[in-house]
């Protein structure tokens, strides 16, 4: 989307959620909402994600994809949202933990 | 999300329409905002400067937290004419963050190898916009001085509401050229919105010098969209 005047609509996270719920299938929702210090991807960036686990887009460099990714997948069954916080401060950091140094804030909720 | 939001505000994307999903992060209800919108209170102030800088964000209104993922086109730049002035303003808004697309159709000024990589048009602005029209996440700036070229090009970029409209040309010629457009059936308030001569007044003497102030005024203009338009999102 930076260069482009056009969506890249192949790899746009929000158009290919729509087209998951065009399928029929359960998607996720994965926002980041807030930033602090070196972040990789900026606010409001998406990772959409489906009840199988695939996933497009990124809320970071790659560092806590994974963990999303398994958080979207309760949102998806129970529907109700999530508000997660990634970071080296906390002690999540052991398992999935931003390299740069930086926090943020993903904000996980189900479509529909 | 509400996937009615989530269609809505794709269908805006593909239109390169502004909007901005809001959503209430207690109980996680959301709406699609477009631009013009009216909104009340804080939480309208605080989308209409989400809209002018295109950053999104958390905010407090009403005792509640709201995120606001604003959504803007990128933003272009056209340039007709293929003049020495669009050689250092191609690159510069490049660089800027506004990608080009030069217009001319005179084949001897739109070479490739005078504009290396830049989409290059060596046609008339009449047949180039039919297939890319102008939009208003789009700025226009005519330097060739020929109205045979320039003139088509600002009437349309008057009426796709282009963010920005600038004219190369002396105050003489810019007279000649309202005369021109309000024959093409151009209002006075349409074309007082043709900045002309072109650029910031900063001196510029040089094409080069020329494109930078073509530039800033590009930018400053994008940069306060809305701040003293009718109807713009309170």
């Amino acid at each position: 989307m930076e260069n482009s005047i056009y969506l890249d609509e192949a790899r746009d996270p929000l158009i290919i959620a729509e087209g998951w719920m065009k399928d029929g299938k359960d998607v996720a929702i994965a926002t980041v909402v807030e930033t602090w210090g070196s972040a990789p991807r900026p606010v409001g960036s998406h990772l959409v994600i489906d009840a199988d686990g695939n996933f497009h887009g990124s809320v970071s460099g790659g560092c806590v994809e994974g963990a999303v990714v398994t958080e979207a997948i309760d949102v998806i069954d129970s529907g109700k949202a999530r508000m997660l916080e990634f970071g080296v401060a906390d002690e999540t950091a052991w398992q999935v933990g931003l390299s740069c140094g930086g926090r943020i804030k993903v904000y996980v909720e189900r479509l529909g | 999300m509400d996937p009615y939001a989530l269609k809505t505000l794709n269908a805006e994307r593909r239109a390169r329409r502004a909007a901005i999903l809001v959503t209430d992060l207690g109980d996680g209800r959301d709406r699609i905002v477009r631009e013009g919108d009216q909104v009340a209170g804080d939480l309208g102030a605080a989308i209409a400067k989400a809209f002018r800088s295109g950053n999104s964000g958390s905010v407090e209104a009403e005792g509640r937290t709201f995120f606001l993922n604003a959504h803007l086109p990128q933003p272009r730049l056209v340039v007709i004419g293929a003049v020495h002035i669009s050689q250092a303003l191609a690159p510069m808004a490049k660089i800027a963050g506004y990608p080009v697309e030069i217009i001319d159709p005179r084949t001897a000024f739109a070479t490739p190898d005078r504009f290396p990589d830049v989409a290059l048009h060596a046609e008339w602005p009449e047949d180039v916009l039919k297939r890319l029209p102008l939009d208003s996440y789009t700025a226009l700036a005519a330097v060739t001085h020929d109205p045979k070229v320039d003139d088509f090009a600002l009437k349309a970029a008057l009426d796709a509401n282009c963010f920005y409209v600038g004219a190369l040309g002396s105050r003489k010629t810019h007279a000649k050229r309202v005369e021109r457009l309000l024959a093409l059936g151009a209002s006075a308030e349409q074309i007082a919105r043709i900045h002309a001569p072109i650029g910031l007044d900063i001196g510029a003497a040089s094409p080069a010098e020329i494109a930078v102030a073509v530039l800033a005024q590009a930018i400053h203009a994008f940069r306060s969209r809305g701040m003293d338009a009718k109807g713009a999102a309170a």
